[in-house]
This record gives structure tokens, C-alpha cells and sequence, in this order.
């Protein structure tokens, strides 16, 4: 490679990774937790769990746990409904003062057999709270969310660079070896390029699933705006279903469970909330197999008359990004993957740092500045 | 350490292609299996690039250390 070339390529990956390096140092970290978010609610107690009962022990019906919910919040909506992946025993109905979009929400937690209320979970307060927020974005909303999309976007450009800039590094050096005995800014060139080197794929894979995750939003209005506008166009003018009108949520579970044979109910919005329409209740169902359990097939069912207005199939921009965020999460290989995972993080954090402390190594030595750019690569002793 | 000659694209490329490839393995095989082969592939796989960096970062010089 051009010594040019290997120049442009230097000052891509310098700028690239030095502009999103704090902030992907605060996602590693806040991420860390994450990857536990289970273990460490059933450790605080958290985590709500249904009380052991007979498998075949009655279901109360969900207008039943509607209305319970409703009376321990009577001056909120009911936004969403839905269960844990491994019980159908406990209904989480979510409860907000308007059917908008907020971060002012109760949870209720209703036992589905005997409808008493196990918890009032909040979700919106404490340590994994701020570490979500932080994660997601920012505590700044959309905005933020495509901010750490930005930054993700740079990560990659970061990643790209740096495995371009790896031969021209390595051309002298055995696969692996860390100089140790000379200065400590070698010690952690090479461990940056080592440990940068075999992470590359995994946080490639997390970073871009990661950047795919914060345009979520924007792709779910986009899906409405395109596809479901033509479906609700005969309620065009209406106003949201009031409560008293609305027909039996359970008897429209029912329904949408008929037409989609063979799937579960993942979650229930609400009509007038971001994941429905004001005329409808839309039921998320998902199939039963290890990937199609990730996949959401919504069914919308008129909340007047209770009658299935439509299951439109996701598109390919939806089906991505459901199919992505288990690559993000790493909560698809049980416990030995997420400690990979939290394995990996911990090196890319490593890189990060080390990244961070060469190149403030090399402001310091501000006259030695030329002859550590990799043009003359022989990092034997050409960039020391 | 050798320093006069230079590495071919092989011997540059040899150790880390294989740890991408073992990395991509392991992530795609989880996403199709609930408890199967494929998490204990996605495990193995996965576990390759931890192990490579811990072993040439830490671990070998610690053993280097110990032997001499």
C-alpha cells in the first residue's frame, strides 16, 4: 500500500474513532449491565414471577385484568398489554395518562388465573434505568437515539480503517505479538491491534446492529405512513375508540390468535397508541421456533366490532431489524453467550481506552508526531 | 522476533481471518437454535476470539514468565 494511502486511511480511523470514542466508551460500559438486565432484576427482586399453580388452573379473561388494572390507575390509559416470553400466568398492562408516547408510565403486573395484582414494577426509576436511558438514548428521546446512531455509524468507519491500517502495522510482526519491553505506548499499539483484530467481526456485527436499533422509530412511523395509511383509509375522520365502545379485548385476542394459527400473542397496543391505530387494537404475534419467535406478526382488529381488519406481513426494513436485535443483545445463546459477550465488551473497551491513550501519547510527544504515522511502517522500530 | 523479513498477506491475515470467521459462525448459529447444537456452537465459536486475545495479551507472557 501507498504510503499516501496508508496516510488517508490513518486520519479516517484517527477522526472516525475520536469523535464517536467517548461516547461508545459510555455504551460499552452502560451496555455491560445490560447484557445481565435479567439476573440482576432477579437479584434486586425485580424481576415479577407468577406463583406456581397447576398448568390447567383457569385464565381469567383479559377484560377482567383490564379492569383491574384500570382500578389502581383510574386517571390513566391502557397503552400496551403483554406477557413474559416463558409464561402466559402474569399480563404486564402498561399504564399512561394519554395514549402518546411517554416515559410516564405504571406498570401492573395482574396474575393471569386468579387476577390478583403480584407487583407494580417500576421500570422507570434506578441504577438499570439510567444505564438503559444512557444505553438507548441519552435521555434525549428520538434525538438521541440517532445521535448514538451517528456515533455507531462512525464506530464502523472506525472498525473499516482499522482493519485496513492492520497489514501495514503487522508487516513485521508475528501474529499476536505484544512488545513488552520496551515503552508502554508500543505495549498498547499492539495490544489495541491484537485485541482490535480479533474482536473486529462480533463488534462489527454489534455496532451495525446497534446503529439499525436507534432507527427504529423512524421505521415503524415509515411502515404506518406507507402501508397502514391505505388500510385505515375508511376510518379516515374518526376519532379514537373511546373506552365504553370498545368490543372485548379478550374476545378479539380470540380472533387475531384464529387467523394467525400456530402463533403467540407477544403484545397488545392499544388503539390511539404508537404501535396501533386510533380505530384498532393491534395484536404482535410471533411463532414458536427459535427465529420466527423473534419476528412479529401484527393483526389488526377493529376495536368497535371486534372483526380482523388486516395482518399485513412486515416489511423486509422491519423483519431486518427484528432479525438484528438478538445480534445486538446477545440474549439468544443462554448464560455462556451472554458472558462472551460481556467477554467482548470488555476488550472493545480495552481498544477504546488504548485507542484514546495512543493518541494522547502521541499529542504529548507533539515533535515525535510525524514519525508515528504509520508511512514508514515498520513498527519494529520505525514508529517507536 | 523476526525483523528483517517481511510478512506475507497470509501470515498477516491467517490468524485473524480464521477468528472472523469463527466469530460469524458463532453469531449467526444461536439465532437458530433454543438450548441446541447451534448455542453450544455459537459458545465455542464465540469463545475463540476471547481466548486468542486473552492467550497472545495476557496469558502467554505470563506462562513466558513462569518457565524462565
Amino acid at each position: 500500500m501507498h504510503n499516501k494511502t496508508i496516510r488517508i486511511w490513518a486520519w479516517i480511523h484517527k477522526w472516525s474513532s475520536l469523535v464517536c470514542t467517548a461516547f461508545m466508551l459510555l455504551l460499552c460500559i452502560t451496555g455491560l449491565p445490560l447484557i445481565f438486565h435479567h439476573e440482576i432484576g432477579h437479584l434486586l427482586g425485580t424481576e415479577v414471577e407468577a406463583p406456581p399453580m397447576p398448568a390447567d388452573t383457569p385464565r381469567i379473561s383479559l377484560d377482567q385484568v383490564l379492569k383491574i388494572a384500570r382500578a389502581q390507575h383510574p386517571d390513566r390509559v391502557v397503552q400496551f398489554v403483554s406477557q413474559p416470553e416463558d409464561s402466559q400466568d402474569l399480563w404486564f398492562v402498561t399504564m399512561t395518562p394519554t395514549p402518546a408516547p411517554t416515559d410516564d408510565f405504571r406498570s401492573v403486573a395482574v396474575d393471569a388465573r386468579t387476577g390478583e395484582v403480584l407487583a407494580q414494577p417500576r421500570f422507570d426509576e434506578g441504577f438499570m434505568w439510567v444505564m438503559f436511558k444512557l444505553h438507548v438514548d441519552l435521555f434525549a428521546g428520538l434525538a438521541g437515539k440517532l445521535f448514538l446512531g451517528l456515533m455507531g455509524l462512525l464506530l464502523l468507519v472506525a472498525v473499516v480503517s482499522g482493519v485496513v491500517l492492520y497489514a501495514p502495522f503487522m508487516r513485521k510482526l508475528d501474529f499476536g505479538t505484544v512488545r513488552r519491553d520496551r515503552r508502554p505506548r508500543l505495549k498498547w499499539l499492539d495490544l489495541h491491534n491484537l485485541l482490535g483484530i480479533v474482536t473486529l467481526v462480533w463488534l462489527f456485527v454489534v455496532g451495525a446492529t446497534g446503529m439499525i436499533n436507534t432507527w427504529a422509530d423512524l421505521m415503524i412511523k415509515y411502515w404506518q405512513y406507507d402501508k397502514l395509511s391505505v388500510l385505515l383509509a375508511p376510518y379516515q375522520g374518526q376519532a379514537t375508540v373511546p373506552v365504553a365502545e370498545r368490543a372485548s379485548v379478550q374476545r378479539s385476542l380470540d380472533v387475531a390468535l384464529r387467523t394467525e394459527p400456530g402463533m403467540q400473542l407477544s403484545f397488545v397496543a392499544f388503539p390511539g397508541t404508537a404501535f396501533s391505530s386510533p380505530h384498532h387494537t393491534t395484536f404482535f404475534l410471533r411463532g414458536d421456533q427459535p427465529l420466527t419467535s423473534r419476528l412479529l406478526q401484527p393483526v389488526l382488529v377493529d376495536a368497535r366490532t371486534a372483526e380482523v381488519t388486516a395482518s399485513p406481513r412486515l416489511p423486509w426494513y422491519l423483519t431486518g431489524l427484528l432479525v438484528s436485535q438478538p445480534l445486538h443483545f446477545g440474549d439468544y445463546g443462554g448464560m455462556p453467550m451472554k458472558i462472551l459477550w460481556a467477554l467482548l465488551d470488555i476488550a472493545s473497551i480495552i481498544v477504546l481506552g488504548s485507542g484514546l491513550y495512543l493518541w494522547l501519547r502521541k499529542g504529548r510527544t507533539g515533535g515525535q508526531h510525524k514519525a508515528e504515522t504509520p508511512k514508514a511502517p515498520q513498527p519494529a522500530e520505525g514508529i517507536a | 522476533m523476526k525483523k528483517s523479513s517481511h510478512r506475507s498477506g497470509m501470515a498477516i491475515w491467517g490468524w485473524p481471518s480464521l477468528v472472523g470467521l469463527l466469530s460469524g459462525v458463532g453469531l449467526v448459529s444461536g439465532l437458530f437454535s433454543d438450548g441446541g447444537v447451534g448455542d453450544v456452537l455459537a459458545g465455542v465459536c464465540l469463545a475463540v476470539p476471547v481466548a486468542v486475545g486473552a492467550w497472545f495479551g495476557w496469558i502467554r507472557r505470563g506462562a513466558a514468565a513462569d518457565s524462565r
